[in-house]
């Protein structure tokens, strides 16, 4: 079942145009993974989903993206709701200076979504739990967030995504910054997470892509170049443009 | 563009591949020449050039790894590497039907001469063709002229099935002949082996250039 449906979406940062006539459909509870070069447009994009681009003065969509039938750039949009659906992991972890509990009792508290203290507590668990995290954190949970290593750091963040039951959760080269036993356990997770949530993915890591994704997204200059079962992206893409930039032709 | 780091290492293995199949080729060459002329020397060279190909094949398998470890090649890099670990072994045991070939000469040349069979020339002479227009269409890249050399295996299949029953025949009409007459028998049969290899070595090359696996599809 379609997920997200974008169709002709452009986007813009003042007079210079960031994407072109992106048309893309996303499957309920599939991992698709953005590839390109820097400034090839993914992150923008990636960021349209939920209007996070909205924070920037100047920026302007054009176009349709939309959500469970809903177009998110309709006016009257709840963009809190929408961001509450639409979750998202940045590229550097950034835990808030609070507790390890608190930091993912957050966004439950301040969406009043618990009913008692215990369901907080149980809700944290949960989320904690599924981002792979509750095990090395149980016993510290009332100690800062920044004691944490920067894998589990990462997935704190993840447990706060998840928190809030989002339904679709976004991910800005969420393992940029790791190394690779901290990568292999947020690649691990995504995979797992897959079971309950549609996920999308912006890495620079090829490899990356390949190992986690369902279907890869190949964008170059802000355009939307090939989409394709990851497998095939990988053995036999269609495109020239998509061939050079995995074997890497161009930088 | 610029010269990558693996476009070096893919020539090289590229190189490998096509010296191997050259001296595979020049080993059912002379394999064959050592049974038409009677000529034990060159039998016993192919046999001792065998293990020549043994380490190219092994030389190939290594640096096939050593890509993929060290590269992690993708699309048509990928599969170029692939092609190549899944050819090698196919020529080394084409080269062994040659080593086979080699062997029953080194018999029949100690035996009295029979009658030559046109056939089974005729069968050596298509084999060698094949291979080389299959090695030269791997290293084109050339899918359509491969599917055209499969095709042409069904002339060895009838080659060698015409070869069988006459030799069966001069078994019959002389069975003072049966010792020699049953190591061509098995020349004919390495040969009909050879043009079988050289489809698979064909079915890698359309991989290589469509990414499609022809094996099995219903013999193409």
């Amino acid at each position: 079942m379609t997920k997200i449906s974008v169709s002709n979406l452009n986007f813009f940062y003042g007079k210079a145009q960031a994407l072109y006539e992106i048309s893309l459909d996303i499957v309920e509870k599939e991992i698709v993974a953005f590839i390109g070069p820097s400034g090839c447009g993914k992150s923008t994009f990636l960021r349209t989903l939920n209007r996070m681009n909205d924070t920037i003065p100047s920026a302007r969509a054009e176009g349709k993206v939309v959500i469970d039938g809903k177009d998110i750039y309709a006016p009257g949009t709840d963009v809190v709701s929408l961001r509450r659906k639409v979750g998202m992991v940045f590229q550097k972890s950034n835990p808030f200076p609070k507790s390890i509990f608190d930091n993912v009792a957050y966004g439950i508290r301040i969406n009043g979504i618990h009913s008692s203290k215990a369901d907080m507590a149980e809700r944290v668990e949960k989320a904690l739990s599924d981002a792979a995290l509750w095990d090395e954190v149980k016993d510290r949970l009332n100690t800062s967030a920044f004691g944490l290593s920067g894998g589990q750091q990462q997935r704190l963040c993840i447990a706060r995504a998840l928190a809030v039951q989002p339904e679709v959760i976004l991910m800005d080269e969420p393992a940029s910054a790791l190394d690779p036993i901290a990568t292999q356990k947020i690649e691990e997770l995504v995979v797992e997470l897959k079971r309950e949530y549609t996920i999308v993915i912006v890495t620079h890591n090829m490899q990356q892509a390949a190992r986690v994704s369902d279907r890869t997204a190949f964008f170059m200059l802000g355009k939307l170049i090939e989409v394709n079962p990851t497998q095939v992206m990988f053995t036999n893409p269609n495109e020239k443009l998509t061939e050079d930039y995995i074997t890497g032709r161009f930088g | 563009m610029e010269q990558r780091i693996i476009d070096q290492q893919l020539n090289v293995l590229r190189d490998k591949v096509l010296l191997l199949g050259g001296r595979t080729e020049v080993a059912v060459q002379k394999a064959m020449e050592s049974l038409i002329n009677r000529d034990s020397g060159l039998a016993q060279q192919v046999l001792d050039d065998d293990k020549i190909i043994d380490q190219m094949e092994l030389e190939i398998d290594r640096m096939s790894v050593e890509i993929l470890a060290l590269q992690q090649p993708a699309a048509h890099d990928l599969r170029l590497v692939i092609s190549v670990a899944k050819i090698t072994p196919v020529l080394e045991r084409l080269a062994d039907h040659a080593g086979n070939i080699a062997e029953a000469a080194l018999i029949i040349n100690d035996e009295p001469q029979l009658r030559s069979f046109p056939d089974l020339s005729l069968m050596a002479d298509n084999a060698v063709q094949m291979l080389r227009a299959a090695l030269d269409a791997f290293i084109a890249e050339d899918a359509t002229m491969s599917r055209q050399i499969i095709k042409q295996d069904r002339v060895i299949d009838a080659g060698y099935k015409r070869v069988f029953s006459e030799l069966i025949a001069v078994i019959i009409n002389d069975p003072t002949t049966t010792a020699s007459a049953a190591q061509l028998l098995f020349v004919a049969k390495h040969l009909e082996r050879i043009g079988d290899y050289v489809k698979d070595l064909c079915e890698l090359t359309v991989y290589l250039t469509e990414a499609a696996f022809i094996k099995h599809s219903s013999r193409n």
